[in-house]
């Protein structure tokens, strides 16, 4: 073998090598990612749970419509002091760090679903209180409560609970359904789910129509001239505008000019599907530049008008490349976050909206916002939130090249 | 230019005439790619345009279903008359023109859905059928014709894109059929098929022969000298010239004609 021969394969085999070496890297990175996001946030899909025999008093809770969680967090507390009698604990600070005011919350709906349970003493599971809940999710070791100066009796009675078995860990389903709050046991992603998906929705019914009529326009029935030319250029240029430029556009023109309500999902529909309309058009134009020129003609031979072959011929065999490109414009909207801020989607807002003209935030703002909080508790809950996004990135885009793989059409 | 026309030697040949080109040119931008091209093109015949590659003879078919609109500053000048009426008249309506003249093209381009919808497409956006089974029979006609029935009539909701070439090709000119054109122009319809697939082209243009007027632009003199009995022979834009087949191949008047059917040329 000559020695240039040799010289060119040890050349390829340094390519393959390095390229490998990238690609590995890469994954590290990812799993690294990955790995810290869901030791962090994983906790924030589970919560502590207390069993608690509660006396529920005729007399306190007559009327039981009307009274107030308070109420139910007096009794719960007398509970917890009687049960304290009993393991001989004085001084464990602050009942709520056993049982806060969720569990009133949870024992004041138990009640108003039973009302036969006035007058007894019951035993239930209630949502666990703030320190409590930190150490049945394993977050907080004895160790580190020692460490935040927590009563030792309060630590002691933890370990009973947990000796008695009175003390467990569920899936914390109301993460998924509960509105923003400033307490991060009673803070879900509910509400930003609900925004996200209105905006998301918005953003499809405005941008995708009219992505595609401008892409199969451009492509297949604009003459090419100068005009032609001006408007290509500014496509490409509108890709890459800064997404917080659209969020400025949307404040002056949409609600500014149009008086379109701030902070609804219905003006951050608009503004990303101002930011998702180049990307569509773009792939929707490669995707019918792809398809042979000569089904047009085929068509076109037997007396279809353009349009007509157009329609039923070259856009359905580009449709996997449009729809891979919308999926993946799509996701690239629910990750946006920047433009969602300058049009007031940023807001403290605890309700979950019930369509698309109420105020509401959207999944990356709500990240931001408890990535900022500084109360323990909201760092689980952004990390927990960053994996759903992440789950419904992933989503989309596994679906984006299966659908790709289906629809492909075999020449 | 004078292209040279053999005469026939009926009388009453030489009157029946399905198109005539009269002086027509065709202009790409600045490039002139046809150049004075005046030929009658008779019905029920194979008239087969020959020559070098760019001669213009894919360009003067693509006139006769207007298929140059298709491509930009493209420009003919001239008269094309399909029954005497001027097909470039301001007014003409195109797409009619184009179910009287079906196109067969170089590489088979079947729609990528089934094979009756391939077949069923043309007598759908006209219109053709009245009701699921006489579209049906339009589409068995048309395969029959095109001699594929007997290969596809047991997965006619098949894509029409899995089939061989050869098959894809008489589909295609099934498809065109369907329309029922009076005129099927093809385009070098063979020049991506195997000797065989060839051969049953060939095969199917001879008996179409009977029912419709063919156009066949060829690469292969073989092929031209075996299913054609006119051939107009093309060089540089310009028709030099046309004749009956037998006589282009056996006494060729022009020396460039000679030159390029005995392979000295091309």
């Amino acid at each position: 073998m000559s020695t240039h021969l040799q010289k060119r394969y040890r050349r390829q085999r340094w390519f393959v090598a390095v390229s490998r070496v990238t690609i590995l890297l890469a994954l590290l990175f990812l799993v690294g990612l990955i790995v810290s996001i869901v030791g962090r946030g994983w906790s924030g899909f589970f919560r502590g749970e207390v069993q608690i025999t509660v006396a529920l008093p005729e007399t306190v809770l007559e009327n039981s419509g009307k009274v107030r969680a308070s109420v139910y967090k007096k009794l719960i507390h007398k509970a917890l002091l009687t049960d304290f009698e009993q393991h001989g604990i004085t001084d464990a600070g602050s009942l709520e760090n056993i049982i806060g005011f969720q569990g009133a919350l949870k024992l004041r709906q138990l009640v108003r679903k039973d009302p036969d349970s006035i007058g007894r003493t019951i035993t239930t599971w209630l949502p666990a209180g703030k320190f409590a809940d930190g150490y049945l999710k394993g977050d907080l070791s004895t160790q580190t409560l020692v460490e935040l100066q927590v009563e030792p009796d309060l630590i002691r009675y933890f370990e009973i609970l947990d000796r008695s078995n009175k003390g467990r860990m569920v899936f914390n389903w109301s993460f998924f359904t509960l509105g923003d709050s400033s307490q991060p046991d009673t803070a879900g992603i509910g509400g930003a789910l609900a925004g996200s998906f209105y905006m998301l929705l918005l953003t499809f019914v405005l941008s995708f129509p009219t992505a595609i009529l401008a892409a199969v326009y451009l492509e297949l029935f604009a003459p090419k001239n100068r005009w032609f030319d001006l408007v290509e250029i500014n496509i490409n240029n509108l890709a890459a505008v800064p997404s917080i430029i659209f969020g400025l556009l949307g404040l002056a023109v949409f609600i500014n000019l149009m008086g379109v309500p701030r902070s609804t999902p219905l003006v951050g529909g608009m503004v990303l599907a101002l930011m998702t309309l180049p990307t569509i058009v773009i792939s929707a134009r490669a995707a019918i530049k792809a398809v042979p020129e000569t089904l047009l003609a085929g068509a076109m031979s037997l007396g279809a008008t353009r349009m007509q072959g157009v329609f039923h011929h070259v856009l359905p065999a580009a449709m996997p490349g449009v729809l891979t490109g919308t999926i993946i414009g799509m996701a690239q909207a629910l990750g946006e976050t920047a433009p969602l801020i300058l049009i007031g989607m940023v807001a403290f807002i605890h309700h979950i909206p019930a369509g698309p003209m109420e105020a509401a935030t959207a999944l990356p703002v709500q990240i931001y916002l408890w990535a900022d909080n500084p109360l323990r508790g909201f760092a689980e809950r952004s990390a927990a939130a960053i994996m759903v996004l992440l789950a419904f990135l992933m989503i989309m885009n596994i679906s984006a090249v299966l659908l790709r793989k289906k629809l492909e059409v075999k020449w | 230019m004078v292209t040279i026309e053999t005469r026939d030697a009926s009388a009453s040949a030489r009157a029946e005439t399905i198109i005539s080109a009269q002086k027509v040119n065709v202009y790409y931008g600045d490039f002139q790619a046809l150049k004075e091209v005046s030929i009658d093109i008779r019905p029920r015949q194979v008239t087969a345009l020959i020559g070098p590659s760019g001669c213009g003879k894919s360009t003067f078919l693509r006139c006769l279903n207007r298929m140059n609109d298709l491509i930009l500053n493209c420009r003919v000048v001239g008269k094309l008359l399909l029954n005497g009426e001027d097909i470039h008249r301001p007014g003409f309506d195109v797409v009619d023109l184009r179910t009287h003249v079906g196109m067969v093209f170089q590489k088979p381009n079947p729609f990528p859905k089934s094979i009756y919808d391939n077949v069923a497409y043309g007598p759908r956006i006209h219109k053709m059928a009245n009701g699921r089974s006489e579209l049906d029979g339009m589409v068995e006609s048309s395969l029959r014709r095109a001699g594929l029935w007997d290969e596809v009539k047991d997965k006619l909701a098949g894509l029409g894109t899995e089939l061989s070439g050869g098959q894809q090709q008489r589909l295609c000119i099934a498809r065109a059929i369907a329309v029922e054109p009076k005129i099927i122009l093809m385009d070098e319809p063979c020049s991506a098929l195997d000797p065989v697939a060839t051969g049953r082209i060939e095969e199917l243009i001879f008996e179409l022969r009977r029912d419709y007027t063919i156009v066949l632009v060829t690469h292969s003199m073989q092929q031209a000298a075996r299913t054609s009995q006119r051939t107009a022979f093309f060089h540089l834009g310009e028709l030099l010239e046309v004749g009956d087949t037998n006589d282009i191949f056996t006494k060729p008047r022009h020396e460039r004609t000679e030159a390029y059917i005995t392979g000295r040329y091309g």
